[in-house]
């Protein structure tokens, strides 16, 4: 009995090899290990069910000398790689800031009125929770309430601050946009704060003045741009069904040849009829130029023809594999590779991101709707049922910090026994809410999808560390903005 | 460590903290948190592997108990009852009360995190 309370079984990490070394990615605390031969040998041996340690050293006797067994099996169970059966599981406590976090990102949604109608949008399709049509929130936000925005950006953010503008489709507001830009600055340095820009946009407006403006103002861009013609036309369409590719596509190459000063992205949205995922890459890296391209699956509920099913999403996981690997061996030769999604997730595991909540919605990030309610982010600005406020009278901190408490990783029953919470804490809260109707419910139809994605690119990881290790440095610092999408 | 090597960042933190020598307290957001294992600890066994702890079970520790609270009700009790039925197998372990999780049901409690709110999701087993 008491040989049984001793046995030891798998605590909660994830295995992986790379570059011909063993490797450990250890939940919740994000760390990764490299493991010698004598741990990756008790991690077999443990693999199947709970054995004491005794059992676990018999059995290896043969192979290693039973001190080193037993050194490994105490360094692996400090970095709780492995468990004791009676020792509870821990389950992180909830720890709210005690102060209010310091607003990072404002996205400022400047308008909700959209010169297309791509048919998958979240903003106006069968699945929109914020009222653009029925006269709620103003279709265009005023120079006045953006300048109570900015005021609200400043009065709530630390040393630095990052404004987003956003629409519906960003350039029909170009008015009030320019203004505000010189406001903040002005009040910025006024402060003595730093702000920066940035934008997402369709890219049919873009003029040779405004072109000049955001590169003027360092800008960062981001398109939304779906591929080469045949993809960018299925679904980014004029209202009267007219594919945007012809309109937008020599615009954007005029933006990336004049505005040099910041990187310029692509944001792809992939949906089951226009999965390409590597012609989409090459398009947009080498036709259009961008610098970066990220990819993300529509958001929609499960009956509307564009959303994915089970097939789709593997099928999405093994176009990202394939082009993961082209990342890879850019980065074993030092070259620059586009693939936004593994740049991202290849920073946070390089920190050891270990997430209590998804993303900075709800603290660092908030939406502002055209009429100046404060929301999660700007996919939920102008929803009454998830404002935090006003840009008027601020946060509404009893409920952001229900909020918070509630949606908390620990309170997501689901996501206890995953090795990959620690990047992905349920995922978003918008995908959740149009899938199960509310921001509480961890994304369960994704957890193939992110565990899969997580260890491509823990193999990534793991094969620049070993084989080309100074490529990592580039993530040291890395402490950039978060875009929307 | 001899067997475990750190590779990112939160690994060396971690590699840090589970081998600084012990008494010396966590400081945040340090780079290397010595001896954040060493936290302060309570009913300390010789069982008990090193580290911060949080006590479960009954007897054993300062909880008054679920059955009832002082005034002879439930309703303020500093446990709820479910913990009763999940603490027989963890904090106490009294197998005969529970299904054998180590041989026949090691998943029987899997959907339950927290006993307080899922409770109801406990397997039913049948010997």
């Amino acid at each position: 009995m008491s040989r049984l309370l001793n046995a030891l079984h798998p605590g909660d990490c994830h295995s992986f090899e790379a570059g011909g070394q063993r490797f450990l990615y250890l939940a919740p605390s994000a760390a990764v290990m490299a493991v010698d031969d004598v741990s990756a040998a008790v991690l077999d041996v443990i693999a199947t069910h709970a054995r004491s340690s005794e059992d676990i050293t018999a059995e290896l006797a043969g192979r290693f000398p039973a001190e080193a067994v037993e050194e490994s099996l105490d360094e692996l169970v400090r970095v709780r790689a492995l468990r004791r059966v009676d020792t509870p599981a821990r389950r992180p406590p909830i720890v709210l800031p005690l102060t209010p976090v310091p607003l990072s990102t404002m996205v400022l949604n400047v308008t909700n009125q959209c010169n297309l109608s791509c048919t998958y949008c979240y903003e106006y399709g069968e699945d929109k929770i914020v009222q653009t049509d029925n006269g709620k929130q103003p279709k265009m936000m005023t120079e006045q309430t953006a300048r109570e925005s900015v005021d609200f950006l400043l009065r709530e953010s630390g040393r630095d601050a990052h404004m987003t503008f956003f629409g519906g489709e960003t350039l029909l507001n170009f008015r009030v946009l320019k203004t505000t830009v010189a406001y903040a600055t002005e009040q910025a340095a006024a402060l003595g704060k730093t702000i920066d820009f940035s934008m997402t946009t369709n890219a049919t407006l873009l003029s040779a003045e405004v072109i000049d403006f955001l590169a003027e103002h360092k800008f960062g861009v981001t398109i939304s741009m779906d591929g080469p013609p045949d993809l960018q036309n299925k679904f980014r369409v004029f209202h009267n069904g007219t594919g945007s590719y012809d309109i937008m596509a020599p615009k954007v190459k005029a933006l990336i040849a004049k505005h040099r000063s910041r990187p310029i992205g692509a944001r792809v949205t992939l949906t089951k009829d226009t999965l390409d995922v590597r012609r989409i890459y090459t398009h947009l890296t080498q036709e259009m130029g961008f610098w970066e391209v990220g990819f993300a699956p529509v958001t929609a509920s499960p009956e509307r023809p564009h959303a994915f099913g089970d097939a789709g999403f593997e099928q999405v996981l093994s176009e990202f594999r394939e082009l993961a690997q082209d990342y890879l061996a850019a980065a074993l030769e030092n070259r620059h590779h586009g693939f936004s999604n593994v740049r991202e997730t290849l920073g946070e595991i390089h920190k050891g991101a270990s997430k209590a909540w998804p993303c900075g919605a709800g603290f660092g990030l908030l939406g502002v709707s055209t009429g100046g309610d404060v929301a999660l982010c700007h996919r939920f600005a102008g929803s009454d049922d998830h404002k935090l406020g006003t840009v008027r009278d601020g946060i509404d901190r009893t409920k952001q910090h229900d909020f918070l408490e509630s949606h908390h990783v620990s309170n997501k029953t689901d996501c206890q026994t995953c090795w990959a919470r620690p990047l992905c804490a349920g995922g978003c809260y918008h995908e959740a809410h149009t899938r199960f109707g509310t921001t509480n419910q961890p994304n369960l139809h994704y957890c193939d999808w992110i565990r899969g994605w997580t260890d491509t690119c823990l193999h990534i990881y793991g094969t620049i560390a070993q084989l080309n290790p100074e490529f990592l440095q580039q993530f040291e610092d890395a402490n950039e903005a978060p875009q929307p999408s | 460590m001899k067997h475990l090597s750190p590779v990112n960042a939160k690994a060396h933190r971690l590699a840090a903290a589970v081998t600084a020598p012990e008494g010396v307290t966590a400081q945040r957001g340090g780079a290397a948190p010595e001896g954040a294992m060493n936290d302060v600890v309570a009913l300390h066994t010789p069982q008990q592997p090193q580290g911060p702890h949080i006590p479960l079970g009954c007897s054993t520790v300062f909880a008054p108990g679920w059955e009832v609270d002082r005034t002879g009700g439930t309703a303020g009790l500093c446990q709820p009852v479910e913990r009763d039925l999940f603490d027989c197998h963890l904090g106490c372990f009294w197998p005969a009360q529970v299904p054998d999780q180590l041989n026949r049901a090691p998943d029987w409690t899997k959907k339950c995190a927290a006993a307080q709110k899922d409770w109801r999701k406990i397997d039913i087993i049948f010997p």
